[in-house]
């Protein structure tokens, strides 16, 4: 794990529990995760879809549909004050101000028929009690740091006259605009092409040294998260499987689904006849296994992975792994040095 | 390449023109038109996979359409096997359409929610008439095989599969027919990549069992890599770069090209890239740029580019780019 500068983590997530309840069953999208962010650290969060990543990011900030959604458990610990326990008041505060949140498609979270401008500045006097001239300008200011070539002009503008690239420029400036302690980014350059994404994201980067927050990045790129996290965890059905930093993860995962997951990712810089693939498909929320959730899939099952469920334990270099290869209770043939690699 | 040896061309473009009127705010003001395609020529071997690449609006979906004729091109002339496709009749085209299939993006969109799996297949078989009425209950479960399905998958709905599920459903209909060429729009787009993985196997698989070519339509260049023989880069309605994948991606030669791969976030922290990041957005396609489309993004831009549009010429084997100054620039 990769450490940044103090120990005391500005945001910290125990046991975190979101079901939902609904006709067919309960279903269990974020089932028990932990997970901590430094200030200045870029966390990523990957997954398929249906792992529960943009749950838990929905869940950090209370904006899980309820019902039939509902945080079934756990903490989410802001500067050590508890989120999930917070009365609306109070996380109403919060919300937008010291955590705000990114979405994947800018269009849909941009209110239609108000200028841009105007949807910024609102954030600012509702927050930082500022006033209307005030909040324009610094508005203006913001849309200046995100890169809007003359914001004066765009300020006044709906977002339908703007770009993709631009409208989640629009997104980000709103985001940061009360200067926030925590950035979460939920897919926010899967909507955009390539050369707009590598605008967007160093864009992120160059605003979090500036600012000094912790940014959370949801993605199911894990070109995105090579390239921007410092420390990774991957989902899986609704549990974090693997938790290290970058490197370790990409160097050496760990975790079979880890691992399988790189392996089918195309090269770009490299030819292969044939791609590796992960049998299976994911099992479905409302009827978990209760052993691993990725046994019947995995190259290296055994009879315990149908019977326990493995708990995510730390190793000797700082990775957490959530898999019965790395316990004393393995037995199977394959070597825990073999299924490293 | 591998079929570099008397190659035989199946599918011939030539200055193919899709433009799309728009709506103008006064009567008497000029028409307007998206040029969505704009007079682009390639050609395709059989047996081999192009890829067409680029950002969303260049224009790579419309010409896979406008090849299949299910938008009427404005202008150009499309052959497939030396016959002139465009002036074929309502008839002559139906029976080309089971040489020529498409596989879409969104399977659920392009299957009928309302027929099974053998409704959808038999319906495409009847058609086409390929295969006799009492052979088609054993073509069918032949063809789920070859796409990895089981055979109870028959009498199941679309609904009721999971997203890779649908996807070869959709290829086993497009399989059905014998076909020569198969378009594929974004096939791989949606997908998860462990499925999207297994999606492609199966594709280079039945390329190799049936000698399918493929018209590849995606924005993905990781997979483009994977499953071409060569690429054709798109900006703006036209083609600034064809090669042979290894050249594009090894030796790009168009500052666009250049950027594109330059930007793909790489799934391996180790690797250090020098970035070139465009600045801007991509221009209108109604009014798009005089001279070069793209010198208003490019950090080489000179008077030139701004006046002078830059034809597609070969430089190196099988190596075409559209850049005034692509000679200067590989230095």
């Amino acid at each position: 794990m990769k450490m940044t500068e103090n120990n005391k983590p500005i945001l910290e997530v125990k046991g975190l529990k979101t079901h939902f309840f609904t006709k067919r069953g309960v279903s269990k999208a974020v089932d028990g995760i932990d997970f901590t962010l430094q200030k200045g650290e870029t966390l990523g969060i990957v997954g398929e879809s249906g792992c529960g990543k943009s749950m838990t990011s929905l869940s950090i900030l209370r904006l899980i549909p309820s019902p039939p959604g509902k945080i079934a458990g756990g903490q989410v610990l802001y500067k050590g004050k508890d989120l999930v326990t917070m009365s609306e008041d109070e996380m109403r505060k919060i919300r937008g101000n010291e955590i705000s949140m990114i979405f994947q498609e800018p269009m849909t979270s941009l209110n239609p028929v108000i200028p841009v401008g105007e949807q910024i500045a609102e954030a600012l006097r509702l927050h930082q009690k500022m006033g209307r001239k005030a909040a324009w300008d610094r508005a203006v200011e913001m849309l200046k740091l995100v890169g809007i070539p003359s914001p004066e002009k765009r300020a006044k503008q709906e977002p339908f006259q703007l770009s993709g690239g631009m409208r989640q420029r629009v997104m980000i400036a709103m985001a940061l605009a009360c200067k926030p302690e925590v950035l979460i980014a939920d897919e926010p350059t899967t909507a955009l092409d390539v050369t707009i994404q590598a605008q967007i994201l160093a864009l992120i980067k160059d605003l979090q040294t500036k600012l000094g927050m912790g940014v959370i990045m949801i993605t199911h790129d894990l070109g995105v998260v090579a390239e921007t996290c410092d420390n990774v965890a991957v989902m899986y059905a609704g549990n974090i499987i693997e938790y290290a930093s970058t490197e370790q993860i990409f160097s050496n995962p760990k975790h079979p689904y880890t691992q399988g997951l790189l392996d089918s990712l195309p090269k770009i810089y490299e030819d292969q006849e044939e791609l590796r693939t992960i049998e299976g498909s994911v099992p479905s929320p409302y009827n978990m296994p209760s052993g691993c959730r990725f046994a019947s899939r995995c190259p290296f099952q055994q009879p315990i992975c149908y019977q326990q469920q493995p708990e995510l334990m730390e190793q000797n270099d700082g990775v957490k792994v959530r898999c019965w290869m790395y316990t004393d209770q393995w037995t199977g043939q394959v070597e825990k040095q073999e299924a490293v690699k | 390449m591998e079929a570099t040896k008397e190659k035989k061309v199946l599918l011939k473009v030539e200055h193919l023109k899709q433009y799309f009127p728009v709506k103008t705010d006064s009567f008497f003001k000029p028409k307007a038109f998206v040029k969505a395609v704009d007079d682009i020529s390639f050609q395709l071997f059989e047996g081999e996979t192009l890829s067409i690449v680029g950002e969303s609006g260049c224009g790579k979906s419309t010409t896979g359409r406008a090849i299949l004729r299910l938008d009427e091109p404005t202008d150009g002339k499309v052959y497939y096997s030396g016959q002139d496709i465009l002036h074929f009749n309502k008839k002559e085209m139906r029976k080309l359409r089971g040489e020529l299939q498409v596989i879409f993006q969104d399977p659920f969109a392009s299957l009928n929610p309302r027929q099974t799996v053998k409704q959808i297949l038999n319906e495409a078989m009847a058609i086409q008439e390929v295969v006799a009425k009492p052979k088609r209950m054993d073509r069918m479960l032949e063809l789920l095989d070859y796409v990895g399905l089981p055979p109870e998958a028959l009498d199941r709905y679309p609904h009721e599969f999971s997203g890779g599920q649908r996807q070869r459903i959709g290829i086993a209909r497009a399989l059905a027919v014998n076909p020569k060429l198969i378009i594929c729009d974004e096939a791989v787009s949606a997908l998860d990549v462990s499925i999207q993985a297994q999606i492609l196997n199966l594709l280079k698989k039945l390329q190799r069992q049936f000698g399918l070519t493929f018209l590849f339509i995606s924005h993905d260049l990781s997979v483009v890599r994977h499953i071409s023989d060569r690429v054709m880069v798109m900006y703006l309605g036209k083609v600034v770069e064809i090669a042979d994948k290894k050249d594009l991606f090894d030796s790009p030669l168009h500052p666009y090209t250049k950027a594109l791969l330059s930007s793909i976030p790489v799934p391996n922290p180790a690797i250090q890239r020098e970035r070139v990041i465009l600045k801007g957005d991509v221009p209108s396609p109604i009014d798009p740029p005089s001279g070069c489309r793209f010198h208003t993004r490019c950090p080489f831009a000179t008077e030139k580019c701004k006046l002078e549009e830059p034809a597609l010429r070969e430089l190196g084997t099988n190596h075409f780019v559209s850049c005034h100054f692509a000679e200067k620039l590989a230095q």
